[in-house]
């Protein structure tokens, strides 16, 4: 049993790094730009299918990854120079109904150019089997998410926080002329933004393929997550995003596993085995709920 | 004296309306002039414009901005600031979510090179007060501490012309004199400085120019001695 839920909280807590990846860009961008882009989930799913085209032609998952971030993140600041900065001074209805189109199109192009079906995406052979950990044995390449995302997440954490590069940003958040009128050039640092989400957005892509499917689709269901949160966390803080990240990745991933379990010790079979799926899904929001009564700005608000 | 800032014939407009008609002021190396004026006579919006700052630069319907010798028309306002204007702005504007050490060391830079640029030591030992409260957020400051870090944060971008917006608005009279001195102290070390505030007095003191504007055009300029000699000037435009 305690293996299980150790299991179980590994499994939460690689998703929950991996979301974080997600909504570090979402939510820089929703603080920063105020600018609800419902896209980003679109580079999500384009950064998987870069990958798995990179991998399958470089024959390497490394360079793969590599390249679908490097692809990703240039596509990113295209979008934001081309699409997205037209839309910062518009209202959110109108964000949101632009963005949902990019949606749309970024689909179909996916399903143009590489068709209906999953693209197949490996993890690297030398990770496909399970390690030893103390008593109970855990796919290696689950292992690798979770160094992968901790080392981003203290990358970026040390970028927002320590770097002027982070300064800027949160200078440009709070006070975006005020931060001109000291000699930065705002338009430029955020594209830049724009584009590390991107590539942040690829690499769980790319991470996540092999878990999940590489298919068309697969950025809305995760987008919805990310949004969850960014709200619980505060918009537009990144050490929400972390914390916010590894609640919602935790809570929903042992929430799946040990809700139906629970509840059979309980009630009667038929009723535990209907109620427990249907409980775990919404145990997020159920969450968020509490989040926001007691928080309404979110765990940590960037604005106080 | 070559002047380092040249502005001629400075039209400006919110949308419809028009505020500034016509506003000409130069400001020669080293010197510290003054834009004085009532309330809502166009003082902020002519150092917005120089900024490059809302209402520019689609606001501007006329006139032109020189500064070190280039023609600023319609350059951004980060352009403006890298090529070494620093504003200290009304209501201070001091970023709430930067501790104060980050609120300095932000936006350092030394784009001139010069032989003694400010520094955070420096700015410390210019304002002790900012030294102590380093670690602190920008919005966890005192009214007359948030006016230093603002002064620190302009210096440390080590401009060629500091403008000042009020920069003594809402202080009680120590604080206010702290600012005061602090201004007299660059003004020794050869700091170009366009101070904007209410204290006549006190400004004849501290500056060589002084330009005055009503309704959004220059109605008097003159010295320091000139303005003082003619209380008839205050009396009319400035309503002391
Ligand atoms: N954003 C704005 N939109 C429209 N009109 C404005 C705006 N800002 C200022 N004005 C108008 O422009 C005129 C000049 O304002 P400005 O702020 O430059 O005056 P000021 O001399 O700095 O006054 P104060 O001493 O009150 O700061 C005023 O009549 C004001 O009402
Ligand atoms: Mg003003």
């Amino acid at each position: 049993m305690t293996q299980l839920i150790l299991e179980q909280a590994l499994n939460g807590l690689q998703f929950g790094l991996m979301l974080f990846l997600l909504a570090a860009g979402l939510t820089l961008v929703f603080g920063i730009m105020d600018m609800i882009n419902l896209a980003h989930g679109s580079l999500y799913m384009v950064g998987a299918y870069l990958a798995a085209a990179a991998v399958a032609a470089s024959g390497s998952f490394v360079v793969g990854v590599l390249l679908a971030v490097a692809g990703t993140a240039v596509l990113g600041a295209l979008l934001e120079m081309t699409v997205l900065r037209r839309l910062y001074t518009r209202d959110h209805l109108s964000q949101v109904l632009a963005t949902f189109a990019l949606i749309l199109i970024a689909n179909e192009a996916v399903r143009m150019v590489w068709g209906d079906q999953p693209a197949l995406l490996n993890p690297p052979d030398a990770l496909s089997g399970p390690v030893e950990l103390g008593g109970f044995s855990y796919p290696a390449f689950r292992l690798l998410i979770i160094a992968v995302g901790t080392v981003v997440a203290l990358l970026l954490y040390w970028v927002v926080a320590c770097t002027r590069v982070g300064m800027w940003v949160r200078a440009g958040a709070s006070n975006r002329e005020m931060t001109e009128a000291l000699g930065i050039n705002v338009k430029r640092l955020f594209t830049l933004v724009f584009a590390a989400g991107a590539g942040l957005c690829a690499l769980a892509g790319a991470m996540l393929g092999p878990l999940l499917a590489v298919q068309v689709g697969m950025g809305e269901s995760i987008l919805i997550l990310a949004f969850v949160v960014i709200v619980i966390g505060g918009i537009g803080s990144i050490r929400g995003a972390l914390v916010g990240s590894l609640l919602v990745g935790v809570v929903d991933t042992l929430g799946r596993a040990l809700l139906p379990w629970l509840l059979r010790s309980f009630l009667p079979g038929e009723v535990a085995a209907n109620l427990g799926p249907a409980l775990a899904a919404i145990l997020i929001y159920l969450l968020m709920a509490a989040v926001l009564f007691w928080r309404p700005a979110g765990l940590f608000p960037a604005r106080g | 004296m070559k002047s380092l800032l040249e502005i001629t014939g400075l039209e400006v407009a919110y949308g419809q309306s028009q505020v500034l008609f016509g506003v000409n002021l130069s400001l020669a190396e080293g010197q510290v002039a003054t834009l004085l004026g009532r309330n809502g006579m166009g003082k902020s919006t002519t150092l917005r414009s120089l900024c490059g700052l809302s209402p520019a630069p689609a606001g501007i319907l006329a006139g032109n901005i020189r500064f070190g010798g280039e023609t600023l028309g319609n350059w951004t306002p980060d352009r403006i600031a890298r090529a070494g204007i620093a504003l200290v702005p009304e209501g201070r504007q001091i970023f709430p979510n930067l501790n104060v050490r980050e609120n300095l060391v932000a936006f350092a830079a030394n784009r001139r090179a010069v032989a003694q640029p400010w520094t955070l030591e420096r700015v410390f030992s210019l304002f002790p007060r900012l030294a102590e409260r380093q670690a602190n957020m920008g919005n966890q400051l005192s009214g007359g501490e948030q006016q230093m870090l603002a002064i620190g944060r302009a210096l440390m971008t080590n401009p060629r012309l500091l403008i000042l917006d009020e920069a003594t608005e809402g202080l009680a009279p120590l604080v206010r004199e702290e600012i005061w001195q602090c201004l007299a102290r660059l003004r020794e070390a050869g700091q170009t400085i366009l101070v904007v505030d209410k204290y006549v007095e006190r400004l004849i003191r501290l500056a060589d120019q002084h330009t005055i504007i009503e309704r959004g055009r220059v109605v008097w300029s003159g010295s320091s001695a000139e303005l003082d000699a003619d209380h008839g000037v205050w009396h009319r435009y400035l309503g002391v």
